[in-house]
C-alpha cells in the first residue's frame, strides 16, 4: 500500500471541527427538548376521547416512522417554501430533527404511560385531583422513568441522524468534515476521525443523560 | 357542606351493567352522618363496585346517588366535587412510587386546596402522627411494609378532610402480621366519628365498629342488621332461590 | 422548458424505489449474515472474541451512518481499493446492519434459557450442534420482530445512498424535483413510496411482538 496517511489537516481545520461539533449539540439538545415536548403532546392526542384527533396523531406517527429522515428534510427545506413556510438551512434542520423526534418519541411516551398500574390514576382521582394533575403529578414521573433507556438511546439516535442535514448544507460536523474533504481530499482520514468523533459524542452524551435520568427520575423501587 | 338533614350517602334504586353483565341490582341504601358500615359478601358480589360508584370512579347506568344531599350528575362534571368529600383507601395501597410519603399526603390538599407547603406539611405531619408514622414520612413507599404503606395511605386520605370514607378491602393484600395495625387505625378513626363504608371480611373489626353490616350477594343487598342480630340471627343471606354463598369470607373474625 | 410532475416522472421515482428495495435486500442478507457472525462472538466464550465484537458494535451503532458510507465510499479508495458506488453503498449499509443485527441476535442467544444450553450439551452435542440445533432457532424467535423492525431502519436508511450519487427512489425524487420545480409533490411521493414499502413492515413486527408476548 503507497497510501502515506496524514492526519495534519484535521489539525488546521480544529476550529471548523470544534465549532462542527458545537452546532451538532446545539441543534440535537434542542430537537431532543422540542422533539419529547411534542411526543408527549401526541401521545395526549393517541390517548384523547376524540376519534379523529386520536387518529391524526396515529397517521403522524406512522407517517414519520415509516418514511427516511433525509426525504423528511427535503420536504421541508425544499417542500414548504411552496407553501409559503420559508427556512434556512439550520432551521429547517431543526424542525425536521425535532417532527422526526416527537413520533419516535410518542410511541416511547406511549408504552410508559401505559406501564403505570390503572391504580395510580385510581388514587389520583379518588383524591378529587384533575387529568391535567393526574398526569403532571402522579403519571409523568414513573411513566419517564419506566421509558427512559428506550428514550435514551432515541436521543442518541437523532445526534447521529443530525449529520443527514448536511445535506442542505446545515452547519454541523459532517458539513465541516464534508468541507474539509473538498479542501484537502484526505477522505479516509478525516472520515475516520470524524466517525470516532461521534463515537466520542454518542458516549458522552448517554453518560449525560444517564446522570439526568438518576437525578431527575429515579426513586427508591421494589 | 353543611346540610345535617341530608344523610351522608344515599342510594336510590341503583343498577350498574358492565357491558352485559348485571353487577348492581336496584340497590337501596341510606348511611347517616357517623355510621359505620361493613360491606361483606362473596367474591363478585359488586361489593368494589357498589362503593367506587359513591365516588364516581364508576359510573352507574340507573338511580340516583346522593353525596351529603348532592346529587351525582350524570355526565361526571361535579364527580370531582364530590370526591374532594369523599376518601378512598384501596386494597392495593395505590402510594405513588415516586413520592415520599409525606408527599403523597400534601399533592391534593396543595393542589385542591390550594394551601401553601408549609401548612400543608403540616396537616400532612399531623394525619401522619395519627397513624403513627411520623417517623416515616421521608421514606419512600418501596422503602416501607405492606401495613406501612396502607397507613400512610389512610392518612393520605385524610388529608382531604373527608366527610366520608370508603375502604375496599384495606387489609386483605396484607401479610397476616400488619392486619392488626391496620385495623387499629380504622378503629381509632371509627372512634372519631367519621363515617365509613368498609368492605372486609374481618369480622372482629365488623363487631368492634360497625353500625351495620350489610351482606350482599349478586349485585343485590340481602340482609343489612346490626353486628349482634347479623352475627347472631339464622342468615336470612341464603335464598331458596340461590345456591349457598361460599361461607369462607364470614370464617376469618380475627382480633 | 419545465416539465409536470406526472405519470413519467412519478414512474421514474418508481423505478428508483426498484433499487431501494434491491439494495435494501442486498444489504440484509450480506449485513444479516456478518451479524451472525458478529452475535455470536459476542456471546462466544473467549473474552477477545467477545471484546472484539462489543467494539464492533459500538462503533457501528455509535456512528452515524453517513460518515460509515463517506468512509467506505470516499476513504477506502485512497488505499487503492476501487469500489463502484453500488458495491460501496452495499458495503457500508451491509456493515452498518451486521451492527445492528448483531446486537439485536445477541440480546435473543442471551434471552435462550440456560438450562436449554446445559440440556443440549449434557446430551454431548458439540458447539455447532448446540447452536444450530437448539440456540439460535429459539433467539432467531425471540429477536424476529426486532429484527423485522431493524429492517424498517434499514429501507429507510437506504435513501442516504442519493448522497452518494445512486439512483433509488430518493435521488430519482432529487433529479425530478430539478426538472420539475415542484419539490413539495415530488418529496410527498417519494415520501409515500417508502410508507408504501415500510409500513406493512412495520405492521408485521408489531404482531410478531404482540404474538410473542402473547405466548410469553
Ligand atoms: N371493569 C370491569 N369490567 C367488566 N366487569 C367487571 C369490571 N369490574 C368488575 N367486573 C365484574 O363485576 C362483578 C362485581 O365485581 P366487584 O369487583 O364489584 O366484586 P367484589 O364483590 O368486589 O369481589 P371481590 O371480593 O373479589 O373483590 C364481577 O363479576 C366482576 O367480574
Ligand atoms: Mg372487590
Amino acid at each position: 500500500m503507497s497510501y502515506q496517511f496524514d492526519f495534519s489537516p484535521l489539525l488546521t481545520y480544529w476550529p471548523e471541527l470544534a465549532a462542527g461539533i458545537v452546532q451538532t449539540l446545539r441543534i440535537s439538545c434542542i430537537a431532543m427538548v422540542a422533539g419529547l415536548v411534542l411526543g408527549i403532546a401526541l401521545t395526549a392526542l393517541r390517548m384523547s376521547p376524540s376519534r379523529p384527533l386520536r387518529w391524526l396523531a396515529v397517521s403522524y406517527i406512522e407517517l414519520v416512522r415509516n418514511t427516511p429522515f433525509l426525504v423528511q428534510i427535503f420536504f421541508i427545506f425544499f417542500g414548504l417554501p411552496a407553501l409559503g413556510l420559508r427556512f434556512d438551512a439550520t432551521q429547517a434542520a431543526v424542525l425536521a430533527m425535532s417532527l422526526n423526534c416527537s413520533a419516535y418519541a410518542a410511541e416511547i411516551v406511549r408504552g410508559g404511560v401505559q406501564a403505570v398500574p390503572k391504580g395510580q390514576v385510581e388514587a389520583g382521582r379518588a383524591l378529587g385531583l384533575g387529568t391535567a394533575d393526574i398526569y403532571r403529578f402522579i403519571v409523568f414521573r414513573p411513566a419517564i422513568r419506566a421509558i427512559y433507556p428506550s428514550l435514551c438511546s432515541q436521543f442518541v439516535l437523532l445526534m447521529l441522524n443530525s449529520s443527514l442535514v448536511a445535506a442542505i448544507s446545515a452547519e454541523e460536523l459532517t458539513y465541516a468534515a464534508q468541507m474539509i474533504d473538498n479542501r484537502t481530499f484526505r477522505s479516509f482520514e478525516i472520515f475516520a476521525v470524524v466517525g470516532l468523533l461521534y463515537l466520542a459524542l454518542s458516549q458522552c452524551l448517554s453518560l449525560v443523560l444517564a446522570a439526568i435520568g438518576r437525578a431527575y427520575f429515579s426513586y427508591p423501587s421494589k | 357542606m353543611e346540610q345535617s338533614a341530608a344523610p351522608a350517602i344515599r342510594l336510590e334504586h341503583v343498577s350498574k351493567w358492565f357491558g352485559k353483565l348485571k353487577v348492581l341490582q336496584d340497590v337501596d341504601l341510606t348511611v347517616n352522618r357517623g355510621e359505620h358500615i361493613v360491606l361483606c359478601g362473596p367474591s363478585g358480589s359488586g361489593k368494589s363496585t357498589l362503593i367506587r360508584c359513591i365516588n364516581r370512579l364508576e359510573e352507574v347506568q340507573e338511580g340516583r346517588i346522593l353525596v351529603d344531599g348532592v346529587e351525582l350528575r350524570g355526565d361526571g362534571r361535579n364527580a370531582e366535587d364530590i370526591r374532594r368529600h369523599v376518601g378512598m383507601v384501596f386494597q392495593q395501597f395505590n402510594l405513588f412510587p415516586h413520592m415520599t410519603a409525606l408527599e403523597n399526603c400534601m399533592l391534593a390538599p396543595r393542589r385542591i386546596h390550594r394551601i401553601g407547603k408549609d401548612e400543608a406539611r403540616a396537616r400532612a405531619m399531623g394525619h401522619l402522627e395519627r397513624v403513627h408514622l411520623a417517623d416515616h414520612a421521608q421514606k419512600y413507599p418501596a422503602q416501607l411494609s405492606g401495613g406501612q404503606q396502607q397507613r400512610v395511605a389512610i392518612a393520605r386520605a385524610l388529608c382531604m378532610n373527608p366527610d366520608i370514607l370508603l375502604f375496599d378491602e384495606p387489609t386483605s393484600a396484607l401479610d397476616p402480621e400488619m392486619v392488626k395495625e391496620v385495623l387499629d387505625t380504622m378503629v381509632e378513626l371509627a372512634d372519631a366519628g367519621i363515617t365509613m363504608i368498609c368492605v372486609t371480611h374481618e369480622m372482629g373489626f365488623a363487631r368492634a365498629v360497625a353500625h351495620r353490616v350489610i351482606f350482599m350477594d349478586r349485585g343485590e343487598i340481602l340482609e343489612s342488621a346490626p353486628p349482634e342480630e347479623f352475627f347472631s340471627a339464622p342468615p336470612a343471606r341464603t335464598r331458596p332461590d340461590l345456591p349457598r354463598p361460599d361461607p369462607q369470607p364470614l370464617r376469618g373474625a380475627s382480633p | 422548458m419545465i416539465r409536470e410532475f406526472g405519470f413519467p416522472e412519478l414512474l421514474f421515482v418508481l423505478e428508483g424505489a426498484r433499487w431501494t428495495i434491491l439494495l435494501s435486500a442486498l444489504a440484509f442478507v450480506c449485513g444479516g449474515a456478518l451479524g451472525l457472525a458478529v452475535a455470536l462472538a459476542r456471546t462466544a466464550r473467549s473474552r477477545e472474541l467477545r471484546w472484539g465484537a462489543t467494539v464492533y458494535i459500538q462503533i457501528f451503532q455509535g456512528t452515524p451512518l453517513l460518515i460509515q458510507l463517506f468512509f467506505v465510499f470516499f476513504g477506502l479508495p485512497l488505499l487503492g481499493l476501487q469500489l463502484n458506488v453500488w458495491l460501496a453503498v452495499t458495503i457500508g449499509l451491509a456493515l452498518h446492519a451486521s451492527g445492528y443485527l448483531g446486537e439485536i441476535w445477541r440480546g435473543g442467544i442471551q434471552a435462550v434459557p440456560a438450562g436449554q444450553v446445559e440440556a443440549a450439551r449434557a446430551l454431548g452435542l458439540g458447539y455447532r450442534s448446540v447452536m444450530i440445533d437448539v440456540v439460535l432457532p429459539q433467539a432467531l424467535r425471540i429477536s424476529l420482530p426486532a429484527t423485522v423492525g431493524f429492517l424498517v431502519n434499514l429501507v429507510k436508511g437506504t435513501a442516504l445512498a442519493a448522497l452518494l450519487g445512486l439512483t433509488e427512489a430518493t435521488r430519482a425524487g432529487q433529479l425530478m424535483s430539478n426538472i420539475t420545480f415542484e419539490p413539495l409533490r415530488v418529496y410527498s411521493a417519494v415520501g409515500l413510496v417508502y410508507f408504501a414499502i415500510c409500513l406493512p413492515l412495520t405492521l408485521w413486527s408489531a404482531r410478531l411482538e404482540r404474538r410473542l408476548l402473547r405466548r410469553g
